[in-house]
């Protein structure tokens, strides 16, 4: 296999087509650009359906109508336009048709700005829309892993005929590495036995999100959980560095975690015994590994850029058994790894006690900045 | 009334009509009189007509017809309130050789999706939409829609609509026709017998334009709503005639030329 | 003589709008007061023997619920008329 230097958008757009995407729709946002502009020369070239959509809602409307036919569809966007596609990935959902969704995150909320940030989070496990359902989201923290993720994603998209988001912050999406490109997968072509597309030969089919007796919506929103059981039971991801021996866990996904991997490195070459837990499915989210990790460690320092969204759920799956420290940047801002490093000392020379609110320190701290 | 049976008559008879096969047996939800049923046996006959049943893929809306999907034979998706264009082209981009109609009402098309009705008629998607224009919000209860009329009363016009606060009523045929990728946009109306055939004829072309790749096609159809007007359903097709035509001339605003050496 | 028609109303259908009634040019339709139908409406009902088949009735019926026939003229009749 030959490395290729790409640029994490491009390198997504490229690892969709040679998983056999079908059909991208799309609308520009920074910073994602890239990959609409790499599949509208490429899908052409390749005989399949692109379209730049004339917003994110049509878009997501457009990847609505492709599901139901059962192709591989995708789009990619950013939280903004996460924003405006929440009901058509609700009703995707609510249909049980397959889609991936890439999300390059920026600063927010609002307009906020182009920079890299992990402010998604949030809006991204709970699948943005409205309704119980329940999205897989895999992030990557380098551009092989986001090209490797992408394969992935369609596969787990038809197996739970769900919404599967890749949240890559603006980071992935912008940084240019050296990629193994997976080879060019056959496209599917047996259509599934739920999918419409003319009722020849067989009876119609009918693909809705409507279900107006409330007994019959209660089986569908049963269904959709089992399925999800399924996947909670299946499809958990998460990479280990340095754990074997660690009193001391730092846990952080995508860019987060991969700044903190060299601060961990940094610290173990002065004699800490640190790790590095990286989720990459945060949904489903790895409660159980972190749960026995919290069962044998010191402390836990969690890193993100936000405001400690995945803390919450790291804190909920420690069941307090471990004192966590939080460290943040917010706005656009990524961490240095010797901030990070910072950070591991000062939790291996002083602890957090285990009432510690871990928010309302890292706050306090960041107002002395 | 007292009903005197009458003889059947005694020599062979033909079938001069039946219920199209692209419908199906399900009585619908609609109230008695409300001109839906009749749009959807008219898209029903021409699906027949043309043999593009099985490879037909219907779209309903948000709204009345919502349902819509449960009464054609023929393969069907639900989309959001307004984003039917959306999906049908998602549909007809990885399906070309399928024959995508969607089916919206005014609310649906002409308000809250009135981007995407645009622009699938800019790009001039391959697709047939029959719009349902009855001037009220059915579904939600009788409220104003974009294509109320002046005056009219509904239950958040109580005044009636007043255009210097509530802006005045939008004319979907005439718009759409201003665009290039536009290969037919008619109005007809369904208030009578005589209408009701040249909209069937409309719908036949809208059809025919998809089929033939000559692109986007709208029927915008004039119809009733007794409930929510609050009238008999003769009355309601009389109001149409009266009060809804005035205001939406009947009549073919764009016609490529390929459609009008058909004969239909 | 005009070929006479006849109607058949299905009655799971049929939600009594009056509109076939309405739009009858030969009035011999009416609404059937002593029926009910499943839904719990009156249904219309051929009430008269002039009935045509001309097929207004079907064209406006929102319900698809009429089928229509219509005598078939044998060609000795067709020419005398």
């Amino acid at each position: 296999m030959t490395r290729e230097l790409l640029k994490g958008n491009v390198a997504m757009a490229e690892a969709a087509i040679r998983a056999g995407v079908d059909a991208y729709f799309g609308y520009p946002i920074t910073p994602q650009s890239e990959l609409l502009e790499w599949m509208s020369k490429r899908m052409p070239e390749e005989g399949r359906a692109f379209l730049q959509a004339e917003s994110e809602v049509a878009a997501i409307n457009m990847v609505y109508g492709a599901a139901c036919t059962g192709a591989r569809v995708m789009t990619s966007t950013s939280g903004p336009g996460i924003s405006l596609m929440a009901e058509g990935i609700s009703y995707i959902a609510g249909t049980e048709v397959p889609a991936v969704i890439v999300d390059v995150m920026r600063g927010g909320p609002g307009l906020g700005n182009i920079a890299p940030s992990q402010g998604d989070y949030r809006q991204v496990i709970h699948g943005a829309g409205h309704g119980d359902f329940f999205p897989l989201v895999l992030a990557p923290a380098s551009v092989q892993e986001a090209v490797d993720l992408i394969s992935e994603a369609f596969d787990l998209a038809e197996k739970y005929r769900t919404v599967v988001f890749v949240v890559a912050d603006g980071s992935i999406g912008q940084m240019m590495e050296p990629v193994t490109l997976p080879p060019m997968r056959e496209r599917k072509r047996a259509r599934p036995e739920w999918a419409v597309g003319g009722a020849k030969g067989r009876a119609p089919r009918r693909l809705t999100s409507l279900y107006l007796k409330p007994e019959v919506e209660e089986r569908v929103n049963l269904r959709i959980l089992r399925r999800w059981r399924e996947a909670e039971a299946h499809e958990v991801r998460y990479r280990g560095y340095h754990l074997d021996d660690a009193a001391y866990v730092v846990i952080g996904f995508g860019t987060a975690g991969r700044v903190a991997l060299s601060a961990v490195r940094a610290a173990r070459s002065e004699g800490i015994r640190v790790g590095l837990f990286r989720p990459v499915s945060l949904r489903p989210f790895p409660t159980q590994a972190i749960r026995q990790l919290a069962s044998q460690a010191k402390a836990f320092l969690v890193v993100e850029m936000n405001g400690g969204q995945m803390l919450e759920d790291v804190q909920a799956a420690a069941q307090g058994q471990v004192p966590i420290r939080f460290y943040g940047r917010m706005g656009g801002m990524v961490p240095f790894p010797d901030e990070v490093l910072a950070e591991i000392k000062a939790l291996a020379a002083a602890p957090p006690s285990p009432a510690d609110d871990p928010r309302g320190r890292w706050l306090a701290q960041m107002a002395q900045a | 009334m007292t009903v005197s049976a009458p003889s059947k008559p005694r020599r062979k008879l033909k079938l001069v009509y039946q219920k199209p096969e692209a419908l199906t047996d399900k009585a619908t939800h609609y109230c008695p009189g409300c001109t839906h049923g009749v749009a959807h046996r008219l898209v029903a006959e021409v699906i027949d007509e043309m043999g593009i049943r099985e490879r037909a893929i219907g779209i309903a809306p948000v709204g009345c017809a919502v349902l819509a999907y449960d009464y054609f034979e023929l393969d069907g998706v639900e989309a959001a309130h307004g984003r039917a264009p959306a999906m049908a082209t998602g549909i007809k981009r990885v399906l070309p050789d399928s024959v995508v109609f969607t089916y919206q009402g005014d609310g649906d098309l002409a308000s809250i999706g009135m981007a995407e009705i645009m622009h699938a008629a800019a790009r001039g998607e391959r697709i047939t939409v029959i719009f349902i224009n009855n001037a009220i919000y059915g579904m939600t209860g009788g409220q104003m829609a974009p294509t109320t009329l002046p005056q009219q009363v509904t239950t958040s016009s109580p005044r009636g609509r007043d255009v210097v606060t509530q802006g005045y009523p939008i004319r979907m045929a005439e718009i759409l026709a201003t665009l290039d990728g536009v290969a037919y946009s008619v109005r007809r109306s369904m208030h009578d017998p005589a209408n009701i055939r040249k909209a069937k004829k409309a719908i036949r072309l809208a059809f025919e334009a998809q089929v033939r790749g000559l692109g986007f096609a709208m029927v915008e159809l004039l119809s009733t709503c007794p409930t929510n007007w609050r009238m008999s359903p003769i009355e309601a097709m009389h109001w149409v005639r009266d009060h809804m035509v005035p205001a939406y001339p009947l009549g073919d605003y764009k016609v490529d030329a390929a459609l009008k050496k058909l004969r239909v | 003589m005009p070929a006479k028609g006849w109607v058949e109303i299905d009655e799971a259908l049929c939600k009594g709008c009056e509109l076939c009634v309405a739009y009858c040019p030969v009035s011999v339709l009416a609404l059937d007061t002593n029926r009910l139908t499943p839904q719990g409406y009156h249904p219309a009902a051929l009430v008269e023997d002039a009935c045509t088949g001309c097929n207004v009735c079907a064209v406006v019926c929102p319900e698809a619920a009429i089928t229509v026939y219509r005598e078939v003229i044998p060609r000795r009749h067709a020419t005398t008329v």
